[in-house]
């Protein structure tokens, strides 16, 4: 659909913009990112996010934001991005092997 | 919860519900500033602890320990990044807490205090003070401000490495040469009772653990977390061959814990006051190393400037 229907009806140039929304399932547990809600503004976002991720009791507390403003690392630069873990195992503690008397440490 | 019940009521509520409180929760004046000041001090602690064992990494006896010391000293910068974003969650600055570990005003575990004189005292580090602060953590994962207590669960799960690489040298002293074997005793001599005295003053005479208890911050006493460590950390050190410098130390049957000595308080209040045998080489580090990094600061500002 465009603007310039003929059914009079003024319709919206732009898609409202897109924001995240991350849900604290329970006091002490973080904010996790459950998926996204257009809105025409945050105050908007964050009814309609109760709206459709909330609607049985899954929140305490809901955070909104711009998907704009999240920057992302690139999956498909993954093995770069994260590359010095992978020849690390020494900051694994299962590294260190114990004696049976005291591996409980 | 009724809409009649005070901000006072709710937060009570709370603590007396094992709920945690979060960052944007009404919160009393008190319970805020004991927070800010918890916090922070463990976060100086985590940054300051870098020095003693970060002194080694150049003199690490192999390759391998190297990486391992490392990436130790790596994790702990970490550790105190984690605690002073959680602090920041209260209303305080960075460069407030800087400013009050750098002028005094704030003070951190004072075993860092304490001289790392020997390849021995890097095991005994990770092997004494990490398993000492381990207890501590793992208490502290029901504290009951939300961001400390989630930054308490990703540092125990980290930290563990720590103290099984400690130990894991300490176990190589004891399997080498007699002179070896001298310098892991030598290590335990000297940080056994500077372990003890990181959990704190006896409960009785411990300034801020009354409060700290009602308010759920800490879950369990000074004297209580000290008895755990020391009841997991003797068959450890029996098990290495070590003796531990303590005469009185030995297994009570009926308490079902080991009976131990008296610490030296004096020299705890000492330590704690300032005259340590490192507290100035230690800020004077953490000083330099501020101003050292001046350039890179100021090389950041200007670059967020001309991409404003």
């Amino acid at each position: 659909m465009s603007a310039n229907q003929p059914s009079g009806q003024q319709m919206p140039r732009h898609h409202m913009p897109l924001f995240e929304v991350f849900v604290r399932s329970k006091r002490g547990l973080d904010h996790t990112h459950v998926g996204s809600v257009h809105a025409e503004d945050a105050e908007q976002a964050l009814e309609y996010a109760r709206d459709v991720y909330t609607r049985r009791s899954e929140g305490i507390s809901v955070w909104v934001v711009r998907s704009s403003d999240i920057v992302a690392s690139q999956e498909s630069d993954q093995h770069c991005f994260f590359d010095p873990n992978d020849d690390k195992p020494y900051r694994h503690a299962a590294f260190y092997q114990l004696p049976d008397e005291v591996d409980n440490m | 919860m009724s809409p009649a019940l005070s901000h006072e009521e709710i937060f009570a509520g709370r603590i007396a519900a094992d709920e945690r409180i979060e960052p944007k929760d009404w919160m009393p004046e008190g319970y805020r500033r004991n927070l800010i000041r918890q916090i922070s001090q463990h976060a100086h602690s985590e940054v300051i602890g870098m020095q003693p064992e970060g002194a080694w990494i150049t003199r690490a006896p192999s390759l391998k320990r190297k990486t391992v010391l490392l990436a130790k000293v790596q994790d702990e910068g970490g550790h105190g990044l984690y605690l002073y974003s959680a602090a920041e969650t209260l209303g305080t600055s960075r460069e407030e807490m800087i400013q009050a570990l750098q002028s005094g005003r704030a003070k951190y575990a004072s075993i860092f205090n304490y001289p790392c004189m020997s390849w021995g005292d890097v095991g005994a580090i990770g092997w004494l003070v990490d398993g000492a602060a381990i207890v501590n953590q793992i208490s502290l994962q029901q504290t009951s401000y939300g961001p400390y207590a989630r930054a308490m669960v990703r540092i125990c799960k980290e930290e563990s490495f720590h103290q099984r690489q400690g130990y894991d040298i300490m176990l190589n002293l004891c399997r080498g040469s007699g002179e070896q074997i001298a310098m892991a005793q030598d290590a335990l001599d000297r940080w056994w009772w500077p372990s003890l005295m990181m959990f704190g003053p006896h409960d009785a005479e411990s300034a801020h653990s009354s409060r700290s208890m009602a308010w759920k911050i800490k879950r369990q006493s000074n004297d209580e977390l000290r008895q755990k460590f020391v009841d997991q950390t003797v068959p450890q050190a029996e098990f290495l061959g070590l003796r531990i410098p303590d005469p009185k130390l030995q297994w009570n049957e009926e308490r079902g814990h080991y009976d131990f000595g008296e610490i030296d308080w004096e020299e705890f209040a000492r330590v704690v006051a300032g005259d340590g045998p490192c507290n100035a080489e230690r800020i004077d580090h953490h000083v330099r190393a501020h101003e050292d990094g001046a350039w890179v600061r100021k090389a950041m500002l200007a670059y967020e400037e001309r991409h404003r």
